[in-house]
């Protein structure tokens, strides 16, 4: 009991005092995370609305290869960005290996595949209920898309808060492309997996404590627009 | 009382429309002419493709055969848009009661906002202005669908059981506000089940049993003396058998 209470003490002491190593990495973490989110929203939103409005040969494989990307591991997405961005890759010579550039495509791969079936769904419920009155109305197809996604906007973000825990989260893919370099690449999943291996718990355990500190305020955030969105009718 | 020279959709022609799924005859050449004078009631037991023969004037459901003509026109998206459509379930936005109407109103600038409070009034919806329109009660959402309906000023106004499942104050205050409209000049087709609806404002009814037009005639007349078998065991409450 000693070890973990002598541990959570000093990662508690880190979080209070706003530890200069802790901070770097935590605001590090946020920047690729949040900048890999607004990538994949700005990306899989209107693609997921699009497949929902949209009737064209391949739709359903298509659906089905997006839902199938949902599950794929994330070293998987690590090694297949690293053959690209690697000196001998393709994309090799524009020298992003190791760089939050190349965690931030990692993680837009990880993830778009989850704002796209999952907006795809959402709009496609929806579609379900007003296709009849839009026809009859004679509403035109952006604007049929556009209210789809406002319509839905409640639901649609909690699938981007969805999104952001996944990225926010995610350990695989980010050491593999960023090489967990210290000061460069290094974040928060990266930095607990490290410490911990060098028996270092303090920083683990109080990066630790924020990753569960985040991932309650998504929760309760997303639990709470819900909530309002059911009081307001709008789900 | 109406003001016929306004509707410039009526007469609608149809001429020997056919409708089928997987071998299923479900209208069968049907051909009729619609005038423009007062509304239209189409009755006839559940499955004998009313609301079909609703949705094909709105051209929400493509014609297989036949041909379909709006005072000589054929259906296009100008006609439609002269066309207002009240669905049997009401579909509200996620928005408020105002903000749903808005929504048409931003489609059609011609309309203004004190047609839209107007309608709010007439179909009694004021005090809901703000509301979320998928809290409404039943009947209230179908008088929101039935103002947003006549918002458009439409020329003609196609009703799907609208009525059905209403309190009587309900369906009171939209069969006033079909009337007012009627009045107007605003051509008007209602699919019902309801023999008193139909009896307090059909102009003219059409039966249909089994896909088949069986008859089309003044209200008085079909009231008084049903021509087909049918419309006579349906008028008495009997059953009858759609194939």
């Amino acid at each position: 009991m000693d070890f973990y209470g002598e541990s959570l003490y000093q990662a508690f002491s880190l979080i209070i005092s706003a530890d200069a190593a802790l901070t770097e990495v935590f605001w590090l973490s946020v920047k690729v995370s949040l900048t890999a989110l607004l990538i994949a929203c700005a990306l899989g939103l209107p693609l997921g609305a699009f497949l929902a409005v949209q009737r064209f040969p391949g739709r359903v494989m298509l659906i089905g290869v997006i839902n199938t990307l949902m599950g794929m591991p994330p070293v998987v997405v690590g090694l297949i960005v690293y053959l690209h961005l690697s000196r001998s890759g393709p994309l090799g010579w524009m020298g992003l290996l190791y760089t939050p550039t190349a965690m931030i495509i990692a993680q837009v791969i990880l993830i778009t595949p989850i704002i796209v079936a999952l907006s795809c769904q959402i709009v496609e419920d929806l579609r379900e209920d007003y296709h009849d009155l839009f026809a009859s109305l004679c509403v035109p197809e952006h604007i049929a898309v556009f209210s789809y996604i406002y319509d839905a906007r409640y639901s649609l973000l909690t699938v981007v808060l969805a999104g952001f825990g996944r990225a926010v989260s995610e350990v695989g893919a980010v050491i593999v492309v960023g090489g967990n370099i210290d000061h460069l690449t290094r974040v928060m999943t990266t930095t607990i997996a490290l410490e911990t291996s060098k028996g270092e718990l303090e920083l683990a355990l109080a990066l630790g404590l924020i990753l569960m500190l985040k991932a309650l305020f998504i929760n309760a955030f997303g639990l709470r627009i819900k909530t309002t969105a059911q009081v307001k009718a709008y789900v | 009382m109406s003001n016929v020279s306004k509707t410039k959709l009526v007469p609608i022609d149809i001429d020997g429309l056919c409708i089928a799924a997987r071998d299923v005859k479900l209208l069968t050449n049907l051909s009729c002419r619609i005038n423009g004078e007062g509304m239209t009631v189409i009755m006839g037991p559940n499955g004998s493709g009313k609301s079909l023969f609703l949705r094909c004037l709105h051209g929400l459901i493509p014609l297989q055969s036949g041909r379909v003509e709006f005072a000589g026109r054929l259906l296009d998206q100008s006609l439609i848009k002269r066309q207002s459509f009240v669905f049997q379930t009401p579909t509200v936005l996620r928005r408020t009661v105002y903000e749903n109407l808005t929504f048409v109103a931003r489609l059609r600038p011609e309309i203004s906002a004190d047609e839209t409070d107007r309608l709010l009034v007439e179909m009694r919806l004021e005090n809901l202005r703000n509301h979320p329109a998928r809290l409404l009660s039943g009947g209230e959402k179908q008088r929101l669908a039935m103002a947003r309906a006549l918002l458009t000023s439409p020329d003609l106004l196609l009703m799907d059981e609208a009525t059905a499942n209403l309190d009587p104050a309900s369906v009171q205050i939209i069969e006033a506000g079909l009337r007012i409209a009627s009045a107007k000049g605003l051509k008007i087709i209602i699919v019902t089940h309801d023999i008193g609806q139909a009896r307090r404002l059909a102009h003219d009814v059409m039966f249909l049993d089994s896909g088949q037009l069986t008859e089309h005639t003044t209200a008085e007349s079909f009231f008084s003396a049903p021509r087909s078998a049918a419309a006579s065991a349906y008028l008495q409450g009997k059953l009858t058998t759609t194939a």
